[in-house]
């Protein structure tokens, strides 16, 4: 049963993994991409320029192509919390559930009313209402990304909530803190200014291969120049904004940072590793080395978790077994006060049951003063609380150099089209070309640094995903895993090809 | 004022809205309808691309409708959620497979390097309107017929059956129900065509098709009928809350709550006239008509379910874990904030309206799709 169940939750997983990681090649792009659109048609709007109109909807096809598949895999992230995760939807759900309703009432509606006007608009409405729709879709996107990603922030930082032992959940009480949690608040920032990063990339990438193949050129120029603008703001802002998220995991999240860093044993003056070759053989608590290789810059670390480049940052061996001395209560002792929360629940719940009123106040008063651990009983070994460290350490690095990169490739755009010889870099166009697919990689990597990083918890540290998953066969997740594989990837083939060839027949002449 | 109100009566509301939201989709699902007549009304392929253009500018309102009330869902009731997604995997899993496909059809078809060829996009169309209906009406029929499934003291479902969900399917009622659905949709996206296609041929095969299909609905619709109204049906003894079979409980239901039952003649009457006034009439906005009475027809049935201490996502392996909208819904204080939240749905509802009005003042005609916007159509 155990074995089995294990496996489920592992397909459940990679499930959730696969269609998210999908989900996020097509939406950052729609994200910013709606944004430049809608510039592009400002510009129009104002200049009266038709070339500028047909600059607009060429980027308008591409996005269209892009934004029908992000919804197609958007919708069955929604429903798999109840497929794949059901004790999950009803032990959170009622703090879990608004996000995602407020999403589709505020968000959805816009992006899907106004869609139809951006494309077939066109001769229905009046210019001034067609731009506005424009906006509307580029406003309904990232609404939809706020409220999204309020309901991560949760799961990395559950706030504004108690647990009710009667319905054995967790329930809201206080949703500001929810909405405007800290996290949120960082994941937002930082997730959209990634996106309009991305798209930007996206344009001055395509409009660079225009350059290259000497198509389209003024159109590719104009591009070039408005997208390289607001991928080099974006690019400051997303690394102002990983700064503050980088600070915030620090402080609520330890365990992820000490794992992004590869950091077994806690120091002052800790050091980040700018390279390395990670012993994925290590295992918390073990004597082996935790790099076959590193070369680390003293005291960044701490900087960064503390804003103190001498200060303690824990790590993983002492977030798991415990630090007298740092004060700090490992997973090892938390997982006991755990069981005893889960044993006084389990008496609660007979208890009530049988009626007798005694025994269920004293299991509650019991309950009552362990419960803050309550996530840690379901664990089985301590060393169950960190997550795979090797995978979290090259996500954060790789995600870092990129993210360091392209402010870089922006300014270098924008110092060539000062000068008027843009047309002329051929090195930089290339590079400018295959950053779009470094931009997908950094983008694909951070989110396996928030949520492989967030492991073993579904709700950090409260709820692991063990308890979470569907108590239902593996074969039936496994069976369905392998549909959604398919049928992506084909979408996913389909859908570059049609870009390729959109991008072939280009704007119109 | 929200604030004040009690538990119950939120729960209620938000039934109420889970309805409204629900209905609302079943209205919407004439572009699914519209689907599959692209197999059986269009005879050339202009006809074809006119229906899908036209189901195309609505696919979206449709598709965020059943997204927004999956999510409605999960806010206000979500012990259903985790019971009927966690348990009847399958026919929830198979639900999304078709509108994944769909989802990405419209976009694609006629876009050259398309991979699977414009024909294998129009399957997937007529698949979601078809299977993908057939199945949401099966898993609504469970609402009254119930499914096999226990909850432990903790809510975590285990559900008896291997199939996981697929078995509704095989009940005559939810086969009914599902097919029910599937023929609506279709006279529905027949009254769109004619509302919305300048193309005289086509609006005259439109015009046969809405009281053809309605032929179709008709054994489903009595079969579903009949059976509400002779049924036992799962109630709640209100005070302790045990669940219990009550003899002709819809019947009883029905009797109880008048208005449920104007709602359901009301709202069979107006699609009836809709059919009749497109079919005979010659008239061209008979989709309101149909519209508004599947909406209706809609909430009436949402409200038998779960309204007047009926447990609207019935055990039938384990009476008692049968959910009601009392032990399925979220606390007090998240009905009250997420009621405040839904404030702002008729502000929606209202440019909803506004931009279908504006965007629909024209009817789509065979030049608009090959004219300099060519590259945008479907």
């Amino acid at each position: 049963m155990g074995d089995q169940l294990l496996t489920t939750v592992d397909w459940a997983r990679a499930q959730f993994a696969l269609t998210a990681m999908y989900h996020w090649i097509f939406v950052p792009l729609t994200l910013g991409l709606s944004f430049l659109i809608a510039f592009f048609e400002t510009i129009y709007v104002k200049t009266g320029n038709e070339e500028w109109k047909k600059l607009t909807r060429f980027w308008m096809t591409l996005f269209g192509i892009n934004f029908a598949i992000g919804v197609a895999t958007g919708i069955i992230l929604e429903f798999q919390f109840g497929t794949n995760w059901s004790n999950y939807s009803w032990m959170v759900g009622d703090i879990f559930g608004a996000p995602l309703a407020i999403e589709g009432i505020f968000a959805f509606f816009l992006e899907a009313t106004f869609f139809a006007v951006m494309f077939f608009g066109w001769h229905r409405v009046s210019k001034g209402f067609h731009l506005f729709s424009t906006w509307m879709v580029a406003v309904g996107s990232n609404l939809s990304a706020v409220w999204i990603l309020v309901a991560n922030g949760w799961m990395q930082f559950p706030t504004g909530m108690g647990f009710n032992p009667d319905k054995a959940r967790f329930e809201m009480q206080n949703f500001w803190e929810v909405a405007l949690s800290p996290v949120a608040v960082h994941k937002f920032t930082h997730t959209t200014s990634s996106a309009f990063l991305l798209a930007s990339l996206f344009v001055v990438g395509i409009s660079a291969l225009f350059l290259l193949q000497e198509r389209h050129q003024k159109m590719a120029k104009r591009s070039m120049v408005v997208a390289a603008v607001l991928g080099f703001i974006a690019s400051l802002f997303v690394a102002f904004t990983g700064d503050e998220a980088a600070f915030s995991v620090a402080h609520r999240q330890p365990m992820k940072l000490a794992a992004m860093e590869g950091l077994y044993v806690g120091q002052e003056k800790a050091p980040i590793v700018a390279m390395g070759i990670i012993n994925a053989s290590k295992k918390p608590g073990d004597d082996l080395p935790a790099f076959y290789q590193e070369t680390k810059i003293p005291g960044l670390l701490s900087l960064l978790a503390n804003r103190d480049p001498s200060s303690y940052v824990p790590g993983i061996n002492d977030l798991v077994f415990g630090n007298a001395e740092r004060n700090i209560v490992g997973a090892e002792q938390r997982m006991v006060t755990g069981k005893i929360a889960l044993a006084e629940l389990a008496r609660y719940k007979y208890a009530k049951e049988t009626g007798d009123e005694a025994q269920a106040a004293s299991a509650l008063a019991l309950f009552d003063q362990h419960k803050g651990d309550l996530g840690y009983g379901y664990l089985n070994s301590p060393a169950e609380a960190a997550p795979p460290v090797a995978t979290t350490f090259y996500s954060f690095h790789i995600m870092v150099v990129l993210g360091t990169m392209f402010p870089l490739i922006f300014l270098a755009v924008l110092y060539f089209a000062f000068k008027g010889t843009l047309e002329y870099q051929r090195w930089l166009n290339l590079v400018c070309f295959f950053s779009i697919f470094l931009g997908y990689v950094a983008q694909e990597a951070g989110w396996v640094v928030a949520e492989v990083g967030r492991q073993p918890w579904a709700i950090q540290g409260l709820l692991p995903v063990g308890v979470a998953s569907t108590n239902i066969a593996a074969s039936n997740v496994q069976t369905t895993f392998f549909m959604f594989l398919t049928l992506f990837t084909a979408l996913l083939l389909a859908e570059i090809r049609i870009m390729i060839q959109q991008i072939k027949i280009g704007p119109e002449a | 004022m929200i604030g004040n109100l009690d538990h119950a009566t939120l729960q209620q509301l938000w039934w109420l809205i889970a309805s409204v939201v629900g209905s609302l989709f079943l209205f919407l699902t004439f572009v699914q309808g519209g689907q599959t007549l692209i197999f059986t009304l269009a005879s050339t392929e202009e006809e074809k691309s006119l229906i899908i253009n036209t189901m195309g500018r609505k696919w979206e309102l449709t598709f965020t409708t059943l997204v927004l009330f999956g999510g409605a869902l999960f806010a206000a009731f979500p012990l259903f959620y985790a019971t009927s997604f966690g348990g009847a995997y399958w026919v929830w899993m198979l639900i999304l497979f078709t509108f994944i496909i769909q989802a990405v059809s419209y976009e694609y078809r006629k876009k050259p390097d398309n991979i699977l060829g414009a024909r294998t996009y129009e399957i997937f169309m007529a698949i979601n309107g078809s299977v993908g209906l057939l199945l949401i009406g099966a898993a609504l029929g469970t609402f009254f017929t119930g499914s096999r499934f226990s909850l432990n003291l903790y809510n975590s479902v285990t559900w008896q059956t291997p199939y996981h969900g697929l078995e509704a399917a095989l009940n005559p009622f939810n086969l009914a129900f599902g097919l029910f659905l599937v023929f609506l949709a279709r006279t529905l996206g027949a009254m769109y065509i004619v509302n919305h296609v300048a193309h005289e041929a086509l609006a005259k095969k439109a015009r046969k098709a809405t009281w053809i299909n309605l032929l179709w609905v008709l054994p489903f619709l009595l079969t579903i009928l009949i059976s509400l109204v002779t049924m036992d049906g799962f109630a709640v003894e209100p005070t302790s809350g045990e669940v219990f079979m009550e003899k002709g409980k819809y019947l009883n239901n029905l009797l109880a709550m008048p208005a449920v039952l104007f709602l359901l003649l009301a709202g069979l009457g107006s699609v009836i006239y809709g059919v009749a006034a497109t079919g005979f009439l010659g008239k061209n906005n008979g989709i309101w008509f149909g519209g508004i009475g599947t909406v209706l027809v809609g909430l009436s049935i949402f409200s038998l379910a779960g309204f007047h201490n009926t447990a609207f996502y019935p055990s039938t392996s384990d009476l008692q874990s049968s959910l009601t909208i009392y032990n399925a819904s979220s606390s007090k204080y998240t009905l009250t904030v997420m009621s405040y939240v839904a404030l702002a749905v008729p502000v929606v509802l209202a440019y909803v309206a506004y931009v279908w009005k504006l965007m629909d003042a024209k009817k789509l005609t065979l030049a608009e799709l090959t004219g300099e916007d060519v590259k945008e159509m479907y």
